[in-house]
């Protein structure tokens, strides 16, 4: 009889993102049940785990917009063995980054004071919401990632052929047919 | 007698004599990746994404004479991780961000960032404060994602005869300025038929009420790499 073979243990999570690229994960259908065979899942959206364990492999959608999101990143990046940056705002910081021209301040103002509809006129500060960085970063600006995945979302098989290849303990290049930046 | 060759990658590529490098290889259908250079166009050799190696040293292909035997490599891994470098420093160096362009899918920027293989832009972003000029009834001018090909200048001087466009400052600076009083697009005489908009490789100049014509993922680009697609210089229409 074979041994078992050990799963991979991977982390997922959103930061600055729509989790339009978990769902992206989720459209590899019924290549998910051969998936979960092979890799067990630590946190994740999926899983609603708050804390990230030691981990093989750490997915992370969205960029980096505030506090909360930049130490998120650097505690994936401190527990697993290789990051993997998935989709456009990963990379680019995508749509939030729309805002890194305009000053931090006058978007609050605007969003916040000049709607009279939101939050009564008074920009939110509740010690509990993480503080907003002045700009949107993209994850390789904060921290080293393994591997990057772009598209908004990624096709389906991009991300499959890249845990494909880390299930295999290969870094194969990403076939150019599964990049897609839009 | 027959035309003169040199060899591109092993292949002979015959040329006619004052040709460059990449115009021999683009008559012949042969790809080298390119971004600022047209044959309907004198070169300007700026964005050097047409690096070659020949005679032993890098030159640019669009202003380096072909000349007969000579031995000119392209497709090496070398060179096209220097082309890859050049054009991530374009990509963090304007704001190109592709879900939210209409030349997505059509754009040589884009489809040259794919072919080389390039899934993330590697270097730190400027995010550079650029307007938008929408001032004109036809056309959307956004500077975002102007890389400085200048070929809507060399369009609009040499083919349109308006001077609509020039690249102004040096360096870093250097930017795409409209040639009009209030420097805006719409005190130009530039129409959407100009040869200068058609020319734009990438969603600079873009006409306007002509969105998703085409669903993105049907593209140009989209269904053939631009290295296979048989003019890699042609100008590329939606729909």
């Amino acid at each position: 009889m074979d041994a078992p073979v050990r799963k991979l243990r991977v982390a997922t999570t959103s930061l600055a993102g729509c989790f339009g690229c978990h769902m992206s994960l989720l459209d590899l259908d019924e290549g998910l049940i051969g998936l979960l065979e092979r890799i067990e899942l630590d946190r994740s959206p999926l899983t609603d785990t708050k804390e990230v364990g030691e981990c093989d492999v750490g997915i992370v959608e969205g960029g980096v917009c505030n506090a909360e999101n930049v130490e998120v990143l650097r505690e994936f990046r401190r527990r697993c063995k290789v990051l993997v940056a998935l989709g456009a705002c990963a990379l680019n910081g995508g749509l939030p980054a729309q805002r890194n021209v305009l000053s931090l301040p006058l978007l609050l103002q605007e969003v916040y004071r000049a709607e009279p509809g939101a939050e009564h006129g008074r920009i939110p500060d509740d010690p509990e919401l993480p503080l907003p960085l002045d700009r949107v970063h993209p994850l390789h600006e904060v921290v080293r990632i393994d591997h990057f995945i772009p598209g908004c979302p990624p096709p389906a098989e991009a991300i499959g052929a890249v845990l494909g290849s880390l299930l295999a303990g290969e870094a194969r290049p990403l076939d150019p047919a599964l990049i897609h930046f839009d | 007698m027959s035309a003169p060759t040199f060899l591109l990658d092993g292949r002979p590529v015959a040329f006619a004599e004052g040709q460059s490098i990449l115009q021999a290889a683009v008559a012949a259908g042969a790809y080298i990746p390119h971004l600022c250079f047209h044959p309907d166009f004198a070169p300007h050799g700026s964005c050097k994404v047409c690096t070659v190696r020949v005679g032993g040293r890098e030159a640019a292909a669009c202003t380096t004479r072909a000349v007969a035997g000579a031995v000119v490599e392209s497709d090496t891994p070398a060179l096209n991780d220097e082309r890859r470098a050049l054009v991530q420093m374009l990509f963090v160096e304007g704001n190109h961000f592709c879900p939210s362009c209409e030349r997505s899918g059509d754009c040589k920027l884009q489809a040259t960032a794919r072919d080389l293989g390039m899934t993330t832009p590697h270097y730190d972003h400027f995010y550079p404060d650029r307007p938008v000029d929408a001032s004109h009834p036809e056309l959307l001018l956004d500077f975002n994602r102007c890389i400085l090909c200048s070929l809507c200048e060399r369009a609009s001087r040499e083919v349109d005869r308006k001077n609509a466009f020039a690249l102004s400052g040096r360096g870093i600076r250097t930017r795409l300025i409209v040639n009009s009083r209030t420097g805006r697009l719409a005190d130009t005489d530039v129409r959407a038929t100009d040869r200068a908009v058609h020319v734009c490789p990438v969603g600079a100049i873009l006409p306007k009420r002509r969105g998703f014509a085409t669903p993105l993922g049907q593209r140009t680009f989209d269904l053939k790499p631009i290295s296979a697609v048989a003019d890699s210089s042609a100008e590329i229409e939606e729909g």
